[in-house]
């Protein structure tokens, strides 16, 4: 019923979608990107270096960037190997013991106190300092290579598709011109040679003809009003029904990456969503619990569509609007709060809480918000209509039977009328009042 | 029995064939929909060109044009904390206790807050017994928050300056005005804090001396308890212990010595095993003290101080043989009560007050030892102030929340030195008289927006604590003075450090802070309030038994000034819901006026009358006291008004920084003379009609008059069996009469109601003092409108809880029964009920949705807009309904409110909802109605739902009590009890149970959730 006015131009699309598939089919394929290779360095397993690195100093450490400790790119060539056991081992008893080097470095970093890590043997600080002392990544250029190049093939591709339908559409203007020449040639030739055409006769045209059976135009009219009824009724069911929007975010904000690729909790951002009505969007110190630490996001984490640098964009942005110095690592005071286009949008009338459907009936959020660890950009899943909230609550029962809040009715309910099972609607759950006041 | 008496509302509908009545009981609207009015004249209309052909295409071109438009969703932003508050999710409210104490109404509150901004006041039961109560303004204060004609930064000559400009000025005119007489005036703090900060002060600038300053006098009776107790103070009653309770004057149920006692009040009132107190009032006014009174004597001042001279041991002369026999028989009654009686005046001098606390020493009902303090000020003092700006030896003045040139009964010279002072200094919220004509203005916060504390009753202290950040440029008086003083502090650390080091002893702050209320024996030197200090006018003594103070002279009026319950001592008078706030005796709201008795009327030839569609007109007259004139103040006749006496409220008549239509009424403070509530003064008819916003007549049951009121004597309560004195109404089933409850007497299938939860509400009628505290916080809750007074006066109020006002005939029940039962019937209402306009018997009951469970309103409405919940709520789906009205003409309680215009974002109706600041009070969790929608209470399902979710987020039953309406939760006496009839245990099914509970019309057969508890009046008189 949604939008079927436009199915007209939605199976021609489809056509020439089709058309432009067939054609270009190869550029399709030739996309797939050969995986980087890593290569390993003496001295030490750069593998088992990385794991090492991301497991015990990546909460403060990067490679070529200041965190909370500084950049470590390079960091096995400018101090003294058995220096840098100690160091690691417990730098706070290096910095004690008056070592020059070491008070220098702790001063230097804003005395921020490096935890000790004396199970890591020496063999592993090798393996993280072989790790650390890669040169810097030629892969990651490499996929920004890839990246660029992709989209100049893409757009390559756009251009000669022009190119072709444009010729075509040239010879075919061509053939028309020459066709109307032809004609007027022969036209000529016949009366210089004096040739009569012979007039048709006259037929009623097929529109009077039409006209003129009287069943033929009730029928069409029945049709036609039928038709225009069924249309009409169609798009005046979804005004107002937002389906599928999907606006623009001032920053763009990936459910994919955080709830899909890393698997972060819904409730960990949206917490209020287990106590209030709002699910809420959680405020930018919320994002700085993490993303303090990450500035930038993993190579891989980049798709065709949105690059490594529009990511690491859209970080800088947050980082702006919370007034965050990733330079100095400190908080400038400068915010701008960030305003966010709602999605959800229910009308002033209607009563929706979070809570009652998380926490007590403990629907899951895509329930209603569809798959959203999928979701590049978010958009509305469910309509969102009267008719749609009615009807979860005519088909879902309510769990009486681990909430101590239902044991009294659990209790009547089954000893006045035998009933184990009650749906929403049941309890209640279609009076206008418990959502409209 | 209870049948036999007719209550009425107005005299009007005691004339028998008053159309006006006839047509109000006919009707839902008295008058026609005035469709010529908004057609227009019909001669253009017929001349137009415009033919009902174009008319229709324009019409359809117009709706597509609207419908296409709307097709496009509007883009909503969501803006979230950049670093949100540990303590705030949004969507769930946090409630902060703190402390009102305006130098007028004292309060322990809570203030509940969404998202950061305060949008109702509470009561706070963690103080106990703390003095104060959260009446129908301190419920407003709120909105008096989110004023928009608030200071918004401090001023010097006129210009906006900064803070550090305008100390830097304030350092200056001190150093100028080295030794020479600066007086600093204040309200009542009652503030151990801040006295001790004042002493701070006046020890830096010794030529400053500090001097309190209550706009409405309790003068009299702090010097009488100063007198003999040693303590600027005012005795605390308990009501509750009182077995006999005589008031001479003093309406202790309303303002009456800065707090209401109508807490222990109704303790006492409601019948428990047998027993209840018996109280007799002798009064001018009617005020709701005396119409809840057992007996109640309309008696003059002037007679007033006769009646207190008799009851007191004394010899009374010129009494009247009524009044002279009430006098006798409620003497012999306290008498009987021993310690247990307890006798209270409001007669305004020194003698009278002491006569009555002599008379108390002994009582088990006056509390000495922990008196009040939160009236402070001396007459003679500020007098003494007032008379040194006049001559000009007082140089300086410092105002502090009072305002003198608005409520001094001199204000005219008062106004004149005024502004030749060499220092001018006010503390205001708002640019009120004496601030606009001050040099120097400090623009201070709300209470909301401040730090403080309060010994409202000694032996406990109260915090208060900011729940907003200040809306505008100010800073507290507090402040100021750290900083004039010198002292780097903020005043927050300065009054914890008072608190740690002298209230706490020990204890924790945190938890002083979160309960906002500590009882303590700590003793905090306050600062010294003596009026017998040096320069300061010479305390009144008191005199010899009964001599009035001040002289009577014969002839002319006893006027008696009373604060309204709506306004008080006008303080808020900007705010909306006050001013439509109906008074509850007179039900007019939006106005002061003379009320007058209706012999008296007759002779000055005042009328009241009711034009067509039953609004109010009411003469005017000019009242006269010495050469003070009060020209043109509207009248009322009010039945109960002593013949011989008038009265008017003070608080109105403000226009200093007041919008326009909150304007309203005279200003009384010129009639204050020398601060006593009782004036001689003359009466003369002046010209003109006036106009009055009263509802008195509105909301009649259509004339039914049966099972509205139900009451009887704890005589027959307490012998006779309750079908006698509370039957159930009968019904014919089959030729023969039926119980109404019978199952037989209705064609509805009942509703399953068993299984959940199932809410009523029970009113206590004899515990509802009409105080009205439930009307307002009814407002913040569901974010009622306000209409204004031009749609009030043609009853379109929207206020979904009312609180009507009966009269009914007799001086007692008993007198009235027997004279009605020895009439003939034809004349019983013209013999009984019109002397009765004399001193009738009052009765107040609140009247909301009763959500029946066979509801009138739902079978005639044509979409189903309202409907009926399993939980006894009857819905009302806004978005459902297209305002047919069906349901308010089909009500019988007439409780349905229609939204006749836009009252949101529309300057028609300029208040609060109109602009960005009064919106900031609105419910997020309540609907703004539009226009053309039916509205009505909804029992509060907002609470309810969200007490349940409560429950199930927590996964236990619901506990008794948890439930609350915004009514019942604002009720202080108790009269309103909500709950789950469902629960066996809950208070609400036990009052269900009880023998006094009976339905508001049950002959009706609607089965209604809400039901009342009758009226038992103890009448013994012996």
């Amino acid at each position: 019923m949604k939008k079927v006015n436009f199915i007209h131009l939605r199976s021609k699309f489809a056509l020439l979608l089709l058309v432009f598939l067939l054609t270009f089919s190869t550029t399709l394929y030739s996309q797939d990107a050969p995986a980087a290779d890593v290569t390993a360095d003496a001295g030490g397993d750069v593998a088992a270096g990385e794991s090492l690195f991301k497991a015990n100093c990546a909460a403060c450490h990067k490679l070529d960037q200041k965190a909370v400790g500084p950049a470590l790119r390079g960091v096995g060539e400018k101090f003294d190997r058995d220096w840098l056991y100690k160091w690691i081992h417990n730098s706070q008893a290096l910095i004690a013991a008056g070592d020059a080097q070491a008070v220098k470095l702790f001063e230097e970093n804003n005395k921020a106190v490096m935890t000790a890590f004396p199970a890591l043997s020496e063999a592993d600080i090798d393996n993280i300092l072989a790790y650390t002392d890669q040169p810097k990544a030629a892969p990651v250029a490499a996929a920004g290579g890839e990246a660029t190049t992709s989209t100049a093939g893409e757009g390559g591709g756009s251009v000669s598709n022009t190119l072709v339908i444009g010729a075509l559409a040239l010879i075919f203007l061509l053939l028309v011109i020459m066709l109307f020449l032809v004609t007027n040639t022969l036209k000529r030739i016949a009366a210089a040679n004096g040739v009569v055409y012979e007039e048709k006769e006259k037929r009623t045209p097929l529109w009077k003809a039409f006209v003129q059976n009287q069943f033929l135009v009730v029928v069409f009219s029945i049709f036609l009003l039928l038709a225009a009824g069924y249309f009409a009724y169609g798009y005046m069911m979804q005004i107002g029904v937002d389906q599928g929007y999907a606006p623009v975010q001032p920053i763009h904000y990936s459910h994919r990456i955080h709830a899909g690729d890393n698997q972060i909790d819904c409730n960990f951002c949206h917490s209020s969503a287990r106590k209030s009505k709002h699910s809420g969007i959680p405020s930018l110190n919320v994002c700085m619990n993490c993303h303090k630490n990450i500035s930038e996001v993993a190579p891989e984490t980049a798709t065709e569509e949105y690059s490594k640098e529009f990511y690491d964009g859209e970080i800088a942005k947050l980082y702006k609007a919370v007034g965050w110095d990733p330079e100095n690592q400190e908080y400038t005071g400068k915010t701008e709060p960030v305003k966010w286009v709602r999605i959800h949008n229910l009308p002033d009338f209607a009563y929706f809480n979070h809570s009652q459907h998380v926490t007590v009936a403990g629907i899951a959020c895509q329930t209603c918000h569809g798959e959203i660890q999928e979701m590049e950009v978010v958009e509305q899943f469910a309509p969102l209509t009267m008719g749609w909230c009615i009807n979860c609550h005519r088909e879902t029962n309510v769990n009486l039977a681990t909430n101590d809040y239902y044991a009294k009715i659990h209790e009547e309910l089954s000893k006045k009328y035998g009933i184990e099972k009650v749906t929403i609607a049941e309890m209640g759950g279609l009076e206008c009042g418990k959502c409209h006041y | 029995m209870a049948s036999n008496k007719k209550y009425w509302k107005s005299v009007e509908e005691l004339k028998e064939d008053s159309a006006i009545v006839k047509a109000l009981q006919d009707n839902e609207f008295v008058t026609e929909i005035p469709t010529d009015e908004f057609l227009g004249d019909k001669k253009t209309l017929e001349s137009s060109s415009t033919t009902r052909r174009d008319f229709l295409k324009y019409v359809g071109f117009t709706t597509a044009a609207a419908t296409l438009a709307a097709c496009e969703g509007p883009v909503v932003k969501s803006i979230p904390y950049v670093v949100q508050p540990d303590e705030i999710v949004p969507g769930v409210a946090n409630y902060y206790a703190s402390t009102m104490a305006d130098g007028f109404d004292f309060a322990n509150v809570l203030v509940k807050t969404r998202e950061g901004r305060p949008i109702k006041i509470e009561r706070n039961d963690l103080a106990v017994n703390g003095g104060g109560s959260a009446n129908a303004r301190v419920h407003a204060s709120i909105l008096s928050l989110y004023d928009k004609n608030r200071l918004v930064g401090p001023m010097l000559d006129g210009a906006a300056v900064t803070w550090p400009e305008f100390d830097t000025a304030v350092a200056q005119k001190m150093n100028d005005m080295a030794g020479k007489d600066i007086v600093l005036l204040t309200q009542t703090f009652a503030s151990p804090s801040t006295s001790k900060l004042i002493s701070e002060f006046t020890a830096k600038y010794p030529n400053v001396r500090h001097v309190v300053y209550d706009s409405v006098s309790c003068s009299g009776a702090l010097d009488a308890f100063q007198n003999k107790y040693g303590t600027r103070a005012l005795p605390d009653y308990d009501f509750s212990k009182a077995e006999v309770i005589v008031s001479v004057g003093a309406d202790f149920l309303g303002d009456w010595q800065g707090g209401s006692y109508s807490k222990g009040y109704a303790q006492g009132r409601i019948p428990k095993n047998g027993k209840m107190s018996r109280h007799i009032q002798f009064e001018a006014n009617l005020t709701l003290t005396g119409g809840k009174a057992d007996k109640r004597v309309p008696a003059t001042p002037t007679q007033q101080v006769q009646i207190l001279k008799a009851l007191t041991g004394g010899s009374a002369s010129g009494l009247p043989a009524n009044i002279a026999d009430a006098v006798d028989k409620a003497k012999a009654q306290l008498q009987k009560a021993g310690s247990k009686a307890l006798l209270v005046t409001n007669l305004p001098d020194v003698a009278s007050q002491t006569l009555a606390l002599n008379f108390n020493a002994n009582s088990e009902a006056i509390d000495v030892n922990k008196p009040l303090l939160i009236r402070q000020a001396s007459n003679s003092e500020v007098m003494n102030v007032v008379n040194g700006v006049v001559s000009g030896t007082v140089k300086g003045l410092i105002t502090v929340g009072v305002d003198p040139a608005y409520s001094l009964p001199n204000t005219k010279e008062f106004n004149e030195a005024y502004q030749k002072l060499e220092m001018s200094l006010a503390f205001a919220m708002r640019l009120d008289a004496t601030a606009s004509m001050a040099k120097m203005v400090a623009a201070t916060p709300h209470y909301l927006e401040s730090w403080g504390d309060a010994q409202i009753k000694k032996g406990t202290y109260s915090l208060t604590q900011p729940t907003i950040r200040p809306l505008f440029n100010t800073r507290q008086f507090q402040d100021c003075l750290l900083q004039w003083t010198g002292n780097s502090q903020k005043y927050y650390d300065y009054l914890k450090e008072t608190w740690t080091t002298s209230i706490l002893s020990g204890g924790s702050w945190s938890q002083a802070l979160h309960d906002g209320f500590i009882a303590s024996n700590a003793e905090v030197k306050m600062e010294e309030v003596n009026p017998t200090m040096e320069g300061a006018g010479v305390m009144e003594e008191a005199t010899s038994n009964g001599a009035l103070s001040f002289s009577m002279q014969e002839g002319g009026y006893d006027l008696t000034l009373y604060t309204s319950t709506g306004l008080g001592d006008g303080q808020q008078a900007n705010n909306p819901w006050l001013q439509e706030f109906p008074d509850p005796i007179t039900r007019a709201s939006w106005d002061n006026y003379l009320t007058v008795s209706a012999a008296d009327a007759e002779a000055l030839d005042l009328v009241n009358e009711h034009v067509s569609n039953g609004a109010l007109n009411g003469s005017y007259v000019n009242v006269k006291s010495g050469n003070i004139v009060i020209e043109n103040v509207p009248v009322i006749i009010q039945p109960g008004q002593a013949k011989g006496s008038v009265g008017l409220a003070l608080g109105y008549g403000k226009t200093a920084a007041i919008q326009e239509e909150m304007q309203t009424g005279v200003n009384a403070f010129p009639l204050y003379q020398n601060f006593s509530n009782i004036q001689k003064v003359s009466i003369e008819k002046a010209s003109g009609m006036h106009e009055f916003a009263c509802v008195q007549l509105q909301s009649t049951m259509a004339g039914r008059s049966e099972d509205i009121i139900k009451e009887t004597t704890l005589e027959i309560f307490n012998t006779k069996d309750k079908s006698l004195w509370n039957s159930i109404p009968v019904t014919d089933y089959d030729h023969s009469p039926i119980s109404v409850r019978d199952k037989k007497a209705d064609i509805w299938s009942p509703f399953e109601d068993t299984v959940g939860h199932h809410f009523n509400l029970s009113i206590d009628l004899n515990a509802c003092t009409g105080c009205g505290a439930c009307v307002i916080a009814c407002h913040a809750e569901n974010n009622v409108p306000v209409v204004g007074k031009e749609e009030v006066r043609k009853f379109r109020d929207m206020h979904w809880l009312r609180i009507d006002r009966y009269y009914s005939a007799g001086d007692t029940f008993k007198e009235e029964i027997e004279t009605l039962e020895n009439l003939p019937a034809f004349d019983t209402y013209k013999v009984v009920e019109v002397p009765a306009y004399e001193n009738p018997q009052v009765a107040f009951q609140p009247v909301m949705c009763q959500h029946c469970n066979h509801a009138p309103c739902e079978t005639v409405c044509p979409v189903a807009a309202t409907s009926h919940g399993r939980q006894g709520q009857n819905q009302m789906a806004y978005n459902r309904c297209v305002g047919t009205r069906y349901c308010a003409n089909n009500c019988p309680y007439k409780v349905r409110r229609f939204n006749w215009f836009l009252y949101a974002e529309n300057d028609e109706f300029d208040y609060n909802m109109n602009n960005d600041l009064g919106r900031m009070v609105l419910n997020p969790d309540v609907n703004v109605r539009s226009r053309g929608v039916m509205e009505k209470c909804s029992l509060c399902i907002q609470m309810t739902q969200k007490t349940i979710l409560d429950a199930k987020r927590e996964g236990r039953p619901v506990k008794d009590g948890e439930f609350q309406t915004a009514c019942s939760n604002a009720c202080e006496t108790g009269a309103l009890v909500f709950g789950d009839v469902n629960d066996k245990e809950s208070e609400v099914l036990k009052l269900k149970d009880n023998d006094r509970m009976y339905h508001l019309l049950e002959n009706v057969g609607t089965k209604p959730n809400v039901f009342y508890q009758a009226i038992i009046k103890n009448t013994s008189e012996a």
